[in-house]
């Protein structure tokens, strides 16, 4: 791989603290505009929701799978910790309100504390899973993370707390669209941040060459167990916000097929780059619901919707294959989007004016 | 005493069966360092052909002794051929690529493989499990005292089966020209290709041999369980990887020592705490190792070259 590719922060106008927080002052007024827009379309706000979940999981995975190249493909695992976590404890906090806040307000801050506690819970069992399969090979990784995967779907079926195989259900419904937003801008950020910065200098030393990273003084393990660590985080608040619009959480939203769907999102935007785990994680959502509105509006062939379901997953594996085969780079290969479609940006700068 | 000893069989007919799945996995990882995530489904896309071939036969013939064979023989073969085209149109052309390119291949061919045969459209047969049929008529092979021990006919089978494969290869890798010829290219294969080794036909033998192996593997699993179902290759190729890595990956007898223990394990398991628990085990297990020594009983972990 192309080492000048490493992306390199561009000179922007406005003052570096500012830059930082700029995004979030605009998204939040924008979210909350989308979130009373949106109220009474509730299929739009629920798939809306879907998608900020799998733009969560996708940029988090990304951190793991592009920017430091170890490849994890049990993420639905410690979406599953999130989801649980959070869900129970939303689940027992459920009569209770805060006295000097308003009803809304106190739900909300039940859901954050519940969000951080699932995201705390995946965090930590991304920990002792990295611990020792992060000093080995890449490849112990991904195998290690699918049994993590599975571990974590027989512990569930086996607590009557989760619920067991028929799940939870019952959570409080206090998930918004403002706040899966809110969520989505913050991992972004995050990824964003950590690959400019001298952490994420190191991340992209070891995805190069590991052993050359070492060389130089990089202390490998420990930033593949901290860049995991911050992947299974967000990948725990991404289960949390799930478990708070869904009706119902159960050990079969999180399986195998879950965490392959963002693998394929991050390797089909391009292994390494935030926009493009973003574009694919939209596109490949609304896909699906694409086709099965097209084939429903078509009528003939009413089995065909039912069927885009099952004909999916073959397909995402046959385009992991095909996309190594033919562009192993993704859609945007470790570039962002405003790298690689410049011409959509006329006001980058060149050199001195 | 006797329920102890009678797990102890069914503990190591089962690693037997797993023994011959990692058997696969070690050779592969041996000779080209990737490990082939699709093993396990190449294994139930064979059993599938077992299972039409004995369709195909009839309720009488396949339960002959030479029915048995031809069922073996289409399985084993199929899949050596399966194998073949795997290696040659999606693993070859990346063999000088980035590791990691191999490795999302072999997990998108699995997941194709695993999930496309969950599909009901033309020969593909659907995601419920379907009966095996009988084709080894199980009987007891030893019974002693008033049933308090059996072990049946297909477990001294598979047991046999296993251990004959394991001195099979063996003898393959360390006594033939054929076997130096795979140790040469385990080594380095760029060296081995500047000596006039012919790398890319010891890779694709070694593929097939492995993919052969494990159709026979999935057989006997379908014989144990008298059930196939599109998913099985993913669980037991990963008990089978799980086996292989406790042994030490690419070392062979490693394979069938980490292999049988996996299978005593998973016995004792299910048979003095929880059945539901039994697939968690073995990735316990595999994390345990791989936190305590990393290399698995018998291998190394051997540091990398630049």
């Amino acid at each position: 791989m192309e080492t000048s590719s490493v992306p390199t922060p561009s000179p922007g106008g406005l003052p570096p603290a500012l830059r930082g927080i700029l995004p979030v002052l605009i998204a939040v007024p924008v979210l909350l505009l989308f979130d009373r827009l949106l109220a009474s379309a509730p299929f739009a706000t629920y798939l809306l929701s879907i998608m900020g979940v799998n733009v969560i999981l996708a940029v988090s995975l990304n951190i793991v799978n592009g920017m430091t190249g170890q490849f994890s493909i049990g993420h639905a695992g410690f979406m599953a910790v999130g989801a649980y976590v959070a869900g129970v404890l939303s689940l027992s906090f459920k009569e209770t309100a805060l006295s000097f806040l308003p009803v809304a307000a106190s739900d909300q801050v039940f859901l954050v504390v519940a969000l951080l506690a699932g995201g705390a819970a995946a965090a930590l069992c991304g920990f002792l899973v990295g611990l020792p399969s992060l000093r080995l090979r890449g490849d112990y990784l991904a195998i290690v993370t699918l049994g993590f995967g599975e571990i974590i779907r027989v512990v569930v079926q086996n607590t009557d707390a989760f619920g067991r195989a028929l799940g939870l259900s019952g959570i409080p419904q206090t998930s918004s669209l403002a706040m899966v937003g809110f969520w989505v801008f913050l991992v972004v950020l995050v990824a964003r941040r950590i690959a400019y910065s001298s952490h994420g200098r190191s991340l992209w030393a070891i995805r190069e060459d590991e052993v050359a990273a070492e060389a130089m003084g990089v202390d490998t393990t420990g930033y593949k167990v901290r860049a995991f660590v911050v992947s299974a985080f967000f990948a725990g608040i991404a289960g949390g916000l799930f478990a708070h619009f869904v009706p119902i959480i159960n050990p079969g939203s999180f399986t195998f097929v879950k965490s392959m769907e963002i693998v394929v999102m991050v390797v089909l935007g391009g292994l390494g780059s935030t926009t493009g785990a973003i574009v694919a994680a939209v596109f490949l959502t609304l896909l699906p619901e694409a086709l099965r509105s097209a084939f429903t509006v078509m009528g003939a062939e009413g089995s065909l919707a039912q069927k885009v379901d099952q004909i999916r997953m073959p397909v995402y594996g046959l385009l992991l294959v095909a996309l190594m085969l033919l562009r192993p780079q993704g859609l945007f290969g470790m570039k962002e989007i405003w790298e690689v479609l410049p011409r959509w940006l006329p006001r980058r700068r060149k050199g001195l004016a | 005493m006797a329920q102890l000893l009678q797990h102890l069989i069914n503990g190591l007919a089962a690693g037997t069966i797993y023994a011959l799945v990692a058997l696969g996995y070690t050779m592969v990882y041996g000779v080209l360092k990737l490990i082939n995530f699709a093993h396990g489904d190449v294994m139930m896309v064979g059993v599938y052909m077992g299972y039409a071939t004995a369709f195909a036969l009839g309720r009488q013939t396949q339960k002959t002794f030479l029915g048995v064979v031809l069922i073996f023989l289409v399985a084993m073969g199929g899949c050596a051929l399966l194998g073949f085209l795997i290696e040659r149109f999606a693993y070859r052309p990346l063999r000088e690529k980035p590791r990691l390119t191999a490795l999302i291949t072999a997990i998108g061919i699995s997941f194709a493989l695993s999930y496309g045969f969950q599909l009901d459209i033309g020969f593909l047969p659907g995601a419920a499990p379907r009966a095996f049929p009988e084709i080894i008529q199980p009987t007891e092979w030893l019974v002693i005292g008033d049933r308090d021990v059996v072990v049946w006919n297909w477990q001294v089978m598979s047991l046999l089966i296993a251990v004959g494969l394991m001195v099979g290869l063996q003898w393959l890798v360390f006594k033939t020209r054929f076997g130096r010829a795979m140790r040469a290219v385990s080594y380095d294969h760029r060296v081995a290709a500047l000596m006039g080794i012919p790398t890319d036909r010891v890779i694709a033998v070694t593929f097939m041999i492995g993919s052969g192996l494990a159709a026979g593997a999935g057989l006997l699993y379908a014989i144990k369980d008298t059930s196939v179902s599109p998913l099985m290759g993913l669980y037991v190729g990963l008990k089978a990887f799980v086996a292989a890595v406790i042994g030490g990956i690419g070392h062979v007898p490693g394979a069938v020592v980490g292999a049988l223990l996996l299978g005593l394990v998973e016995e004792f398991v299910v048979g003095y705490a929880a059945s539901t628990w039994r697939d968690a085990v073995a990735f316990g297990i595999l994390i345990l190792v791989l936190l305590v020594k990393p290399g698995g009983l018998f291998g190394r972990v051997a540091a990398e070259k630049v």
